[in-house]
């Protein structure tokens, strides 16, 4: 009786995760509006203030006004957006693309995180695993209440010898 | 006065360093047996007492700074490059921290309060105080040493002395500067004491979890000052910087997070030490790396390692604390490898699904986020030595990274507190998950319908998809920790025929850490939930004639005026603005006095150019409500018709961000205040009716 209960609970959760991750797969902004937006969060303003182009107003800034026309422009010219990326590179540095590309070292950046998650996700559940086996296994000298607090009796007396 | 806070902070040198040393030799001798002229218990107490007296030394020298900048001292170099005459009282005082000498003179005096409360109170554990005494006069030797000889807060200034000083940095002259660096630094150096005694514990090998308990009210309290301390840098940073948010992240900003972040893991993962004396060896190691990530922060503001809104605090003393950093390590280290016999765990897992497991997933994402965080700040450093060229790691790369990881654990948030302890059976998950899914697809349902779209043209919209998800985690967590509150209630409200507010009352009393938990957990909830309306900010830009009008969401902005003031410290121009909402005109409450009313709503943003440096500022106006804050900017002036130009943001949900916090703090103080335990319980209840045998209320969790 519990098993199609338990399919049906966990059923719509499944079909949902399924569906956003099909949502996720798509990409991409497409009118002007949304590409000069998106592109303006994606490089940094070369002044310096450490913020995104498509954010940077503080009062006196020398650069963003020029830089946020030059990205209308290359808009307006039709370039994709790897080619506008590609040439503000070139024109200031890698430094003013607001985040590493998919590309060589860079790279690195992006599988890092994931990589450390993952292994310790593995790690985590290999010792949850090794030590439920243990605990299997040690079922008959079990912990008891009285155990221990004769143990922790023990360690009170004896433990602040070795020290340093 | 410099003659005299330089020689406070000699004294204060000399102290420390016979804090350490006469401390190190007591402790060998307690611990070898060793016997000489004088007994080890004096040589330690004398070397306490140093202690005291250093605390009274470093004063002394701050106070010799900050007295020297409300007398314009302007013989002192640090004086002049961080105050003028014109400068407020209470931004006089912030000077202390505003540049790199003053906030290492700044960190040099809490960690002299904190280790004056922790020698005063030694009687507690004489040796192991002892051992944290050391310790912190370690911590302490180094500071004094950087402030003697490499950043010197008394420096005279040469080439004659000038009338005048160039005054405070401008990004620094608004209200929360004043409380900020302080809250962040009782955080940052907070964060010693435990550190402390975590290395004092493990090197005499302290027995049993005491030295935790011990602990337990100081990681709270230095992590509720880091938490304020970060949440006044956002807002500091949302009403001064002018670009209408509150999270840039910025390296510094990371570098506050980073602590945090390991401190929080650390708060979660101590309670299976105490509960089930499990992983002793992983909270030694993230209390042990919370310090350090602490020098970090401070390493990475000072030494100019990354670019930084924050590079008014820039300079060279970065080899000292790359220095102190290894040796902490090493030493850290070799205690550990020396003594990690003496961590071993006294039970182990049972089950994948369980209280316990949770607490390790959350500490694993906790961990995830730090690395995540200081991998992106540092990626910049590893770059430029693997490829030769710096490359940038904003925004773009942490919303990608981050907010995925932040989700889940805010999805562990809520699934943590559900588990029991040990094992579970499936019966229990759904009777303890219906309801939190429940309320998890109805939010789904509910945001759909009111047109929260998770995809724009046929593509997703990264933002609405990461707002939707979680809107939809807080309302499940929110519901698991009300479900949590309400079971509980409900029992006792049974068996004591109370009604439920009073139930939930004594409920929260009986265990205070729990249930204190939980309402920051709902405090975390709450922030997330103004962090997700970050998705739906807008913007308007227009400059703006006379009776010119500009719309944004409900609101329409009129130009009524714009004029010119100045003062002593400043001149101004602003624009001023009649805000209608809806058609109608905006109110604002006020008080004059005790007397609170409403007034139409008129905003005026202001440019200042401070006259001391000659550097423009903005002042943000900002309508806050519970659904959104207008946030309105004077970008400056059109050099052609010389008319304002002004930027208009409607930003949802920010109000909550903050009463999250004001929710965190509440929790955080009902944690700390003791549970009602059986003994105390039994004080109220008379001798005759007093049933000792079997704890009924049971503290910690």
């Amino acid at each position: 009786m519990t098993s199609p209960v338990r399919f049906t609970f966990f059923k719509r959760p499944l079909q949902a995760v399924a569906i956003a991750a099909l949502v996720c797969v798509s990409l991409g902004a497409t009118d002007a509006g949304s590409r000069f937006n998106d592109l303006g969060h994606r490089m940094m303003c070369t002044c310096g203030c450490a913020q995104l182009l498509g954010e940077c107003n503080h009062v006196g800034c020398p650069n963003s006004e020029g830089e946020r026309n030059e990205l209308s422009a290359a808009i307006t010219d039709g370039k994709t957006d790897p080619e506008i990326l590609a040439d503000f590179s070139a024109k200031y540095g890698a430094t003013v693309l607001a985040a590493p590309t998919t590309k060589g070292f860079d790279l690195v950046a992006w599988i890092a995180p994931f990589a450390f998650l993952a292994a310790g996700l593995l790690l985590a559940i290999l010792l949850v695993l090794r030590w439920s086996e243990k605990k299997a296994q040690a079922v008959v000298v079990a912990a008891s209440p009285e155990t221990d607090a004769i143990r922790e009796k023990i360690r009170r007396e004896t433990g602040s010898d070795g020290g340093f | 006065m410099a003659a005299f806070g330089s020689l406070a902070l000699y004294i204060a040198l000399a102290l420390a360093a016979y804090n350490l040393l006469a401390g190190i030799i007591a402790l060998r001798m307690i611990a070898t047996g060793q016997q000489a002229r004088i007994s080890p218990e004096r040589l330690a107490d004398s070397a306490r007492r140093a202690g005291i007296a250093g605390f009274v030394a470093v004063t002394a020298a701050a106070f010799a700074l900050v007295w020297s900048v409300f007398k314009n001292d302007f013989s002192i170099a640090y004086i002049v490059q961080h105050s003028n005459k014109a400068l407020p009282g209470a931004y006089k005082f912030a000077a202390l921290w505003s540049g790199q000498e003053g906030s290492l003179l700044l960190w040099a005096w809490l960690l002299g309060t904190y280790g004056f409360v922790l020698r005063l109170t030694h009687k507690q554990d004489v040796k192991l105080y002892a051992y944290a005494g050391t310790i912190l006069a370690s911590v302490q030797f180094f500071f004094l040493l950087v402030l003697t000889f490499a950043a010197r807060p008394f420096s005279l200034q040469t080439g004659g002395i000038p009338d005048d000083g160039n005054g405070l940095n401008p990004l620094l002259q608004y209200p929360e500067m004043v409380i900020h660096p302080p809250m962040l630094y009782l955080g940052y150096v907070g964060f010693s004491v435990p550190f402390a005694f975590a290395l004092g514990a493990l090197m005499m090998r302290y027995p049993g979890e005491k030295w935790i308990k011990i602990t337990r009210v100081w990681t709270m309290v230095t992590w509720l000052f880091l938490t304020c301390g970060i949440f006044l840098g956002m807002h500091w940073a949302y009403a001064v910087l002018g670009w209408g948010g509150y999270w840039g992240w910025d390296p510094v900003e990371n570098a506050s997070f980073m602590p945090w972040l390991t401190g929080t893991a650390f708060l979660h993962s101590v309670m299976m030490q105490e509960k089930k004396g499990m992983m002793k060896s992983w909270n030694v190691w993230l209390i042990f790396t919370t310090f350090l990530l602490t020098l970090l922060g401070t390493l990475l503001t000072r030494a100019g390692l990354v670019s930084s809104v924050h590079a008014f605090a820039q300079s060279s003393i970065g080899d000292w604390f790359v220095t102190f950093m290894v040796i902490t390590l090493a030493v850290c280290i070799f205690t550990y490898i020396v003594q990690h016999s003496h961590l071993k765990s006294e039970h182990a897992l049972e089950s994948l699904v369980s209280r316990e497991s949770s607490f390790l997933f959350n500490n694993l994402v906790l961990l995830t986020a730090c690395f995540v965080i200081l991998w992106g700040t540092l990626f910049p450093i590893l770059s430029e030595y693997v490829e030769g060229s710096k490359v940038t790691v904003g925004a773009p790369f942490y919303n990608r990274v981050a907010i995925p990881i932040g989700l889940f654990l805010l999805f562990l948030t809520g699934v943590g507190p559900l588990l029991p302890w040990r094992a579970t059976s499936f019966r229990s998950i759904k009777r303890n998950f219906i309801l939190p899914v429940v309320a998890l697809w109805s939010t789904v349902i509910v945001c759909l319908a009111v047109g929260v779209r998770p995809w724009k043209d046929g593509s997703l919209d990264q933002g609405n998809f990461y707002a939707l998800v979680a809107f939809a985690l807080c309302a499940a967590v929110f519901t698991a920790i009300i479900s949590e509150f309400l079971r509980g209630a409900a029992v006792i409200a049974k068996q004591t025929g109370r009604n439920l507010f009073a139930a939930t009352y004594l409920l929260t009393r009986r265990n205070t850490r729990r249930y204190g938990g939980y309402i920051i957990h709902i405090g975390v909830v709450i922030i997330v939930i103004g962090l997700a309306g970050a998705a739906f900010n807008r913007s308007e830009e227009k400059e703006m004639a006379l009776h010119d009008k500009l719309a944004i969401g409900p609101y329409i902005l009129e130009s009524v005026g714009a004029t010119q003031d100045s003062n002593a410290n400043y001149n101004t121009e602003f624009a001023l603005l009649n805000v209608t909402e809806n058609g109608k005109q905006a109110t604002e409450w006020t008080h004059d006095g005790w007397r609170i009313f409403q007034q139409p709503l008129q905003m005026s943003p202001e440019k200042r150019v401070y006259l001391s440096s000659g550097q423009p500022q903005t002042m943000v106006a900002i309508h806050s409500v519970i659904s959104w804050d207008l946030y309105v900017v004077y970008e400056g002036t059109n050099p052609d018709t010389g008319q304002p130009i002004i930027k208009a943001f409607l930003n949802p949900l920010v109000s909550w961000i903050w009463a999250g916090l004001v929710i965190i703090v509440f929790g955080t103080g009902i944690a700390l205040v003791p549970s009602l335990t059986p003994a105390t319980a039994s004080l109220r209840v008379p001798v005759a009716h007093a049933v000792p045998a079997e704890p009924a209320l049971r503290s910690g969790d």
